[in-house]
C-alpha cells in the first residue's frame, strides 16, 4: 500500500494533520503531523500535499541503520538505535519527517491510512503500490 | 484546566509592553461558552464606559471557542470584539481560516489588547513566546503583500493576520485579513487595531489540547464528518459555496441592486457562482477541518489590472455586482482583491461606493467633490473611490466614515438612502417585502449584518430550512404579492438570533447547519466527549440568549441617546415601493416596522425603547449586568 496525493482537490483544511495527530499521538495537536499541506499563495495560488511516499531514502542514509523496512515495506525508525543525528530530517524528500520539541528522536509516516481516511475530499488515498506503479 | 480549552488568557497592554497569562476562568466557561460569549462579557467588563473606540482604553478581544482545533467539522473559527467604530455601541466579527486554532495550539483561549503601542508594531506569539515587534517594515502596504512577506520572514507553519492602509487609518469598515482570503469583515475592527498601531498577528502553536476523552472525541469527530457527506448540500452546496444563492436571491426579488434602489439585477447569471466555476476558480478553499470549503481560490482579469484572490461569495456579489451594478464576474472579482489588499469590508465598501455614486446621481454630491464622474456598473468608478477611502483621501475621507456619518456630514437628504442600521451598512439581501428579515436586520446587536439572524426561508417559503433545500427548489421570478407582516416573525428572528450565534461561542462554523442542514444536536455529543461537560442544545441555547442579552446592554450603556430609533431601517425601505422585478410596488410601511419592533421588544423583556429590563437579565442569569445599567441611569 501507498499514500497517493491528487493535489488539486486539497482545500488545506488540514484535517489530515489533526487525524494523524490523533491516530499515533492520540493528541489534538496538528503540529505533530507526518505529513505537510503546503499552501501557495497568492499565486498560483494552489496547495500541495507532502507525503511519506516510503521511498526508503531515510534509510539509506541513517547512519547507524535505525530506519529499516518491515515485511510490508514501511520504513519504521527504532528508537533504541537511534543516535538522534537528524540526517533523515534534513534528507527526506518530502520533507515529512518530524522532530518534536520536546524530543530530538524523528518520527515518520506508518502508512496508518487515517489521513486518507479523513480527507473529506480524496486528496488523500490509500492504494495498492501495484495499482500506482500501474497509472 | 478544562477539558476542550486551551487554559490560558493571554494579555497583553501595547502602552506598557506589558505581557501576561491567567487560567481561563471557569466561570466565564460554564455561563459564556467561549467565542462570542468571552468576547462580550469581557468588553462589558472592561472596556470603561463611554470611551472612543480609538480610545488606548478601548479593549480589543480575540477569542475562539471550546470546540475550535478540534476534530469535528468546520472548527476553525474565531471571534473578535471591540467597541465599534461604526456604530458606537457593540462590535464583534467573526472569521474562518485556521487562526483561531493555532492560537489555541500556543496555549490560549483569548487574546485581550489594551492601550497603544508607540509605534507601528506587530505581535509575535510562538507558543510561551510572545513579542512585540517593529512592524516598520510593513507598515503601508496591503494586507495580502504583508501575510505573504511575514509568512516568508518567520515561516509558512505560522498563522498571519493584518490589516491593510485601510485600518491603519480608521477607515470605520476597514477588516481584519488573514489566510490570503478570509476576513474578520465587519464593524470597522481593523480599524481598532490600526488605532492601536498592530499591524499583524504572527502565531505558532505546537501544544496539544486537552480532551475529557481523546478516543471517544475521534470517534464522535469521524461520524460527524460522515454524518455530514450524507447531506445533500455536501455535493449540491459546497462546489459554488456561497455564490450559489446568487439566482436563487435575484429570483425571489430580495437582491440589492443600484444601491438598494431595486431588487433584482437583470444580468445576475453573470456574476453568480456558476461564473465562478467556469472563469475563475483554481481551487477550493477551506477553513480548518471543514468539508464543505464556501472559499473559491482564483484570478480575476479585467481592463483595470489582474489580480489573485478568494472569492467572490455571495455578500461581495450582492454588494458589488448587484449593489454597484459591476457587469462581469471578473469585475466583481476585482473588486474583492481591492478590498482584500486595502483592508476593507467588501459588504459595507460596496454599500458605500453605490451611496456615493447615488449621491452624485441626485446632485447631492458633486464632480467637484469627488473629483471624477462616478457610475454604476464602472470597474474605474469602484477601483478610484476604493482607493481614496482606504487612504482617507478627498472624497475619501468623507466615505471612509460609513454612509451614516458620510449622510449626516451632507445631509441633502442622502439619509434616506444611506442604508445601515446603527451605522454599520446592510448586507446583501434587500428586504422591503421580507419583514421576517427586515426585523432580523433591524435588532442584529452589531448593526445591519445577516449572520445574527437568517430568516428568509421563513419570508419566501414559510417555513425554516436550510439555504441548500431552498436554492434547489429555486425562485420562480414571478410577480410576488404583498408579504403579510405578522407576529410570528418576531419569534422566527429570535429563534434565529438564538441559534446562529450560538455557533461563534463554541467555536464552529454555522454553515454546516444552515447550508447543509447538519443537526445541531449533534454538537451535544461533541461538546461532551470534548469537555466532559453534559450540555443539551437548548442549554446551550439558553446561553447564547443570555449573550444576545449582555451585547444588547453594551450598546445600551454606550450609545446616547440610546433608543428604538437605533434599530429602525432606512427611510428608503419604509417609504420607496420596490420598482421592479418579483417584488415591484412593495415596502414595508413606518407603522409595520413600529409593530414589528414592539413584537420584538416585548418577547426580548426589553422596554418600548429597547433595553433589557432588569428582569429580563436577571432570568438571563445577569443580575451584575442589571446592576451596571442601573447604575448607568439607564432605568431611571
Amino acid at each position: 500500500m501507498e499514500l497517493r496525493a491528487i493535489h488539486e482537490r486539497c482545500s488545506g483544511c488540514g484535517v489530515c494533520k489533526l487525524a494523524c495527530a490523533l491516530e499515533n499521538y492520540r493528541e489534538v495537536n496538528p503540529s505533530k503531523a507526518l505529513l505537510r499541506i503546503e499552501g501557495r499563495f497568492p499565486a498560483p495560488g494552489d496547495y500541495r500535499v507532502h507525503l511519506c511516499t516510503q521511498c526508503g531514502e531515510c534509510a539509506e542514509v541513517c547512519p547507524v541503520e535505525a530506519i529499516t523496512p518491515d515485511e510490508d515495506g514501511i520504513y519504521r525508525i527504532d528508537e533504541a538505535t537511534c543516535t538522534e543525528c537528524g540526517t533523515c530530517f534534513e534528507t527526506c524528500p518530502h520533507g515529512v519527517i518530524m522532530v518534536g520539541k520536546t524530543s530530538a528522536v524523528p518520527s515518520k509516516c506508518i502508512l496508518c491510512g487515517e489521513c486518507a481516511r479523513a480527507c473529506p475530499r480524496g486528496a488523500i488515498q490509500l492504494v495498492e503500490t501495484e495499482e500506482k506503479e500501474g497509472v | 484546566m478544562p477539558y476542550g480549552y486551551a487554559g490560558k488568557v493571554l494579555r497583553i497592554d501595547l502602552s506598557t509592553g506589558s505581557v501576561t497569562t491567567e487560567p481561563l476562568s471557569e466561570e466565564l466557561t460554564e455561563r459564556f461558552i467561549g467565542g462570542r460569549g468571552f468576547v462580550a462579557k469581557t468588553m462589558f467588563d472592561e472596556i470603561p464606559a463611554g470611551v472612543d473606540p480609538y480610545s488606548k482604553d478601548n479593549r480589543f478581544v480575540i477569542a475562539s471557542g471550546p470546540l475550535s482545533g478540534h476534530f469535528l467539522p468546520a472548527s476553525g473559527k474565531t471571534h473578535f470584539g471591540t467597541k465599534s467604530p461604526a456604530t458606537g455601541g457593540y462590535a464583534d466579527s467573526n472569521m474562518g481560516g485556521h487562526f483561531g486554532p493555532a492560537l489555541k495550539y500556543a496555549g490560549y483561549d483569548m487574546m485581550v489588547l489594551t492601550g497603544c503601542a508607540e509605534s507601528p508594531s506587530y505581535l509575535f506569539i510562538d507558543d510561551d513566546r510572545v513579542e512585540i515587534r517593529s512592524a516598520d517594515a510593513y507598515w503601508g502596504q496591503g494586507s495580502l503583500v504583508v501575510e505573504k512577506q511575514m509568512k516568508e520572514d518567520l515561516g509558512e507553519d505560522f498563522q498571519v493576520l493584518t490589516i491593510g492602509p485601510a485600518g491603519e487609518n480608521r477607515v470605520r469598515f476597514a477588516c481584519i485579513s488573514h489566510d490570503f482570503g478570509r476576513q474578520a469583515g465587519r464593524t470597522g475592527v481593523g480599524a481598532v487595531l490600526g488605532s492601536k498601531n498592530i499591524k499583524a498577528i504572527a502565531v505558532r502553536g505546537t501544544g496539544s489540547l486537552p480532551v475529557f476523552d481523546v478516543d471517544a472525541a475521534f470517534a464522535a469527530g469521524k461520524a460527524a464528518f460522515q454524518q455530514v457527506y450524507t447531506k445533500p448540500g455536501f455535493t449540491g452546496w459546497t462546489p459554488e459555496g456561497t455564490a450559489g444563492i446568487t439566482d436563487w436571491t435575484n429570483e425571489v426579488g430580495v437582491f440589492p441592486t443600484r444601491n438598494f434602489q431595486t431588487s433584482h439585477s437583470d444580468h445576475y447569471k453573470a456574476i453568480n457562482g456558476q461564473e465562478i466555476l467556469k472563469q475563475i476558480k483554481i481551487t477550493d478553499k477551506g477553513c480548518y477541518c471543514c468539508p464543505t470549503p464556501c472559499g473559491k481560490y482564483g484570478k480575476a482579469v479585467t481592463a483595470m489590472g489582474s489580480a489573485y484572490m478568494e472569492g467572490p461569495e455571495y455578500e461581495t456579489i450582492a454588494l458589488f455586482g448587484g449593489s454597484c451594478l459591476l457587469e462581469t464576474i471578473h469585475e466583481v472579482a476585482y473588486a474583492n482583491y481591492l478590498c482584500d489588499e486595502l483592508g476593507l469590508d467588501t459588504i459595507s465598501g460596496g454599500a458605500v461606493v453605490s451611496w456615493a455614486i447615488e449621491c452624485l446621481e441626485k446632485g447631492i454630491l458633486t464632480e467637484e467633490q469627488t473629483g471624477r464622474p462616478l457610475a454604476f456598473g464602472d470597474l474605474e468608478t469602484v477601483d478610484y473611490l476604493l482607493r481614496k477611502i482606504a487612504a482617507r483621501d478627498g472624497i475619501g475621507d468623507l466615505l471612509a466614515e460609513g454612509v451614516k456619518i458620510a449622510s449626516e456630514k451632507i445631509g441633502g437628504g442622502s439619509d434616506r438612502f444611506a442604508i445601515h442600521v446603527k451605522g454599520l451598512e446592510w448586507t446583501g439581501y434587500e428586504s422591503r417585502n421580507a419583514p421576517s428579515m427586515m426585523l432580523a436586520y433591524m435588532t442584529a446587536d452589531v448593526g445591519a449584518h445577516h449572520n445574527r439572524a437568517w430568516v428568509l426561508g421563513h419570508d419566501v417559503a414559510g417555513s425554516a430550512t436550510n439555504v441548500h433545500d431552498l436554492i434547489t427548489a429555486g425562485g420562480k421570478g414571478e410577480k410576488l404579492p404583498k408579504a403579510p407582516v405578522t407576529e410570528d416573525s418576531a419569534d422566527f428572528v429570535i429563534e434565529s438570533q438564538n441559534t446562529r450565534p450560538l455557533f461563534d461561542a463554541l467555536g464552529v462554523c454555522r454553515l454546516q447547519f444552515m447550508e447543509l442542514g447538519f443537526e445541531p444536536e449533534n454538537y451535544e455529543k461533541l461538546f461532551y466527549v470534548i469537555t466532559g461537560k453534559m450540555l443539551s442544545w437548548q442549554e446551550m441555547l439558553k446561553v447564547s440568549e443570555r449573550i444576545w442579552q449582555l451585547t444588547r446592554a453594551f450598546s445600551a450603556r454606550e450609545i446616547a441617546p440610546f433608543g428604538r430609533h437605533l434599530d429602525f431601517p432606512p427611510p428608503r425601505f419604509y417609504t420607496e415601493p420596490v420598482p421592479s422585478g418579483p417584488n415591484a410596488g412593495h415596502h414595508v410601511t413606518r407603522e409595520e416596522v413600529d409593530t414589528l419592533l414592539d413584537w420584538y421588544y416585548q418577547k426580548r423583556g426589553w422596554t418600548d425603547q429597547g433595553v433589557p429590563t432588569r428582569e429580563t437579565l436577571e432570568q438571563a442569569g445577569l443580575p451584575e449586568i442589571a446592576d451596571a445599567l442601573e447604575a448607568a441611569g439607564l432605568y431611571s
